[in-house]
């Protein structure tokens, strides 16, 4: 055996493995069973978390399989590969028989295989052939749209068929799913995903990239003008609206509002409403009342600037703001931290939850310091995407749809109806194939026998 | 009365008719079975009531919008197009003994909805990622979907049976038809269910994508009903291409079933986008 057959072998076997529908069984069920476990293993978490949860041994050997990000893991991205492969293999190789048999030049009826058929219907009748010919044609031309008749030696015969083409249905499909996996993939080379927070009133153009710690630059700058978040009476949220502005060399060219699924589109790029956000806030309305006195001043001051107490009994300035604290395992909400520098001592930290005004009491110092009110921020979150495949991967669905819809409700149906003279009267035998359902065509020839009147 | 009274009033008609198609079914006897055909149409009628009563009340309550937004509502739908779907079956095939397994699968289905502590019967109002008109078609499409995979796994179950049962003339299967057409059965079912399945995880697709930018995350739900879509694939290419029939082709809608299941409940005891569906 020399080299040059060698190698013809090789790629033939090779093409008949993927020719196989068996391994598409196999691929099927291989990635069935595998994406069980990107469902029960969280994906795309912190090193941490995984060496927390598992141990160093077990997550370095899921960590070498790619486990924790396993739907882009190179094993499972090949057996996506092999799939496509599989698919374009198998459509190739029946194509060209459902070519011929879709494009045929002239149309052949054999009377003799429709005899053949197991389940055809036959029965006589008084009237001649002639006279049942001009009954039967109206009755197959409403099902069937292509219409023969022929003459035989002693009768005629009436052919019809339809739904050639919808052996064209199963391409579709799997013509669909190649669109699927190349609009995946031109948006995963050429398109981005990435997150950014825009404080009210600021400008960005970076857009900090999903899972990878990069930015990615747009070519033009938005503008968050205004965050709003509404609440129904139980307190769920009911809407998240952002006004954005973009802005092109600094000139605002177009302002809109977004909210959650109804996104910005601008130039290819889509901004969707994501999440919010507080923001520390600026200005502080405080209220100090003295323990002694019971008597109270309120006073506003900027974060993080230092001032002096009314009566000049020392300094205080408010440091630090946190969304929520922790005190002793309870939650106390939105709180501002403080240093209180009284003149005679040393600083003290203070704690100031906006709900627990009388938090402060607990200090028992001569002060009691609460927080009356504070200037609210928002920040919006916003999901930033660019996805050229996008049209490509929808053609597909769309396809996909059109396609299992063929495949699996139409079918290439051919009908025979023999009527022969047999003596005096008519012998009449009505017989049928469909590439796909066949009850369904049995159904549909006993309806046909039906309407002959017998 | 109130949508949720009149769908515990549907829950127990449901039982009802479960009840009547199983004695038909077991004592081979027609008269329960003619009773349990209409009970069942009874259960549908009451079961269409409630569903629409619910989204009236919703709008008089201010925050109108179709009852398919968490797992109570779900449920209710499930039920009905099992119940709709079984009662199509039925009359093409002039035949009820599928009947004493798809009943039972509404009747739990709105069981569960109506008596399990965990789950909320109240009325609430959308959160702002489910206010799309997409809701309506993913969610729609998805439990015709599930209902015609639940019609096939019951069919497949007492495809299974009858081909334990073969030799015995006195089988409870006396009157199921034939096992070819249980056979055909399955597969149509499976077929219905695949084109649905494939509409739903579309919609899906095209919802998120216009609602967090992004039509494929591997979220769990979305693995999951992917997981469930290969089985079914797997089956129709068993069959179409390998001719592979009767009982493997039963065991493997029994598998899918059970994915379904898992993907309709399971997951939402794993984290993910889907997680307004389970309470």
């Amino acid at each position: 055996m020399n080299k040059k057959t060698g190698s013809a072998d090789f790629s033939g076997r090779l093409w008949k493995l993927f020719a196989s529908v068996k391994l598409t069984v196999v691929l099927l069920l291989s990635l069935a069973v595998t994406s069980i476990l990107g469902t029960i293993i969280p994906q795309n978490e912190s090193a941490d978390a995984y060496l927390n949860e598992y141990g160093e041994f077990l997550y370095k050997i899921l960590s070498a399989f790619d486990i924790f990000d396993m739907y882009h893991s190179w094993w499972f991205q090949f057996l996506l590969l092999m799939l496509t492969i599989n698919v374009v293999v198998c459509s190739i190789n029946r194509f060209s028989a459902s070519w011929k048999i879709i494009f045929v030049k002239n149309l052949f009826f054999d009377v003799s295989k429709f005899r053949n058929l197991a389940d055809k219907e036959e029965f006589t009748d008084s009237r001649s052939p002639e006279d049942l010919k001009s009954i039967y044609v109206p009755i197959v031309s409403r099902s069937f749209r292509y219409r023969r008749i022929e003459e035989t030696g002693n009768g005629f015969c009436i052919f019809a068929e339809k739904g050639r083409w919808t052996r064209i249905g199963v391409y579709a499909v799997h013509l669909s799913v190649i669109l699927l996996l190349v609009g995946g993939l031109i948006g995963s080379i050429f398109g981005f995903a990435g997150f950014v927070n825009i404080p009210e009133g600021e400008t960005v153009n970076d857009i900090s990239l999903n899972n990878i710690g990069k930015t990615q630059r747009l070519n033009f700058k938005i503008r968050c003008d205004n965050f709003n978040v509404k609440f129904y009476d139980s307190g769920a949220p009911s809407e998240y609206r952002s006004k954005l502005t973009i802005l092109e060399q600094g000139k605002s060219v177009l302002t809109r509002d977004i909210i959650v699924n109804d996104p910005l589109r601008y130039k290819g790029i889509n901004i969707f409403q994501a999440s919010y956000g507080e923001l520390p806030p600026r200005e502080i309305a405080l209220n100090f009342k003295n323990r002694v006195t019971g008597m109270s001043h309120k006073k506003k001051v900027p974060l993080g600037e230092k001032f002096n107490l009314s009566g000049d009994t020392g300094q205080f300035v408010i440091e630090g703001y946190r969304n929520s604290y922790n005190f002793g395992g309870h939650n106390l909400g939105k709180t501002f931290m403080g240093i209180l520098t009284p003149n005679n001592g040393s600083p003290v930290h203070v704690i100031l939850p906006v709900r627990f005004p009388f938090f402060d009491g607990m200090r028992k110092g001569d002060l009691i310091i609460s927080v009356e009110d504070y200037d609210h921020r928002y920040y919006t979150g916003l999901q930033v995407t660019r996805d050229p495949g996008v049209l490509v991967v929808y053609s597909g669905f769309l396809i996909m749809i059109l396609g299992c819809f063929i495949t699996f409700f139409m079918s290439h149906q051919r009908l025979c109806v023999e009527i022969s003279k047999s003596e005096k009267k008519s012998r009449i035998m009505v017989a049928g194939t469909a590439n796909k359902n066949k009850l369904g065509m049995q159904n549909r020839i006993k309806n046909i026998v039906k309407s002959m009147g017998k | 009365m109130n949508s949720s009274n009149l769908l515990s009033i549907v829950t127990f008609i449901y039982g009802t008719a479960a009840f009547l198609y199983i004695v038909s079914w077991i004592f081979k006897k027609q008269m329960p079975g003619r009773i349990a055909t209409w009970v069942a149409i009874i259960a549908v009628v009451g079961n269409t009531g409630g569903i629409a009563l619910r989204w009236i009340e919703s709008y008089r309550l201010g925050i109108g919008h179709a009852p398919l937004s968490n797992m109570y509502e779900s449920l209710v739908f499930f039920a009905w197009t099992i119940g709709i779907i079984y009662l199509v079956v039925e009359q093409t095939y002039k035949n009820r003994t599928i009947g004493a397994l798809a009943t039972p699968l509404a009747f739990m289905a709105i069981a569960y909805a109506s008596l399990s502590p965990n789950i909320n019967n109240q009325i609430q109002p959308l959160i702002p990622a489910l206010k799309s008109n997409w809701l309506i078609a993913h969610v729609i499409t998805c439990f015709i979907g599930y209902a015609a995979f639940a019609i096939a796994f019951g069919v497949s179950i007492i495809y299974l049976f009858k081909q334990r049962k073969t030799g015995g003339k006195q089988s409870m299967f006396v009157r199921s038809p034939d096992s070819s057409v249980l056979d055909e059965l399955t597969h149509q079912m499976v077929t219905l269910g695949f084109l649905f399945l494939t509409i739903g995880i579309i919609t899906g697709a095209v919802w998120a994508n216009s609602a967090w930018g992004s039509y494929w995350s591997w979220d769990p739900k979305e693995t999951w009903s992917l997981i469930t879509w290969f089985i079914y694939a797997t089956l129709l290419h068993a069959r179409m291409m390998r001719g592979w029939e009767g009982k493997r082709i039963a065991y493997l809608s029994i598998i899918g079933f059970m994915a379904v299941i898992f993907t309709y409940f399971g997951v939402n005891l794993l984290p993910g986008l889907h997680s307004y569906g389970s309470g």
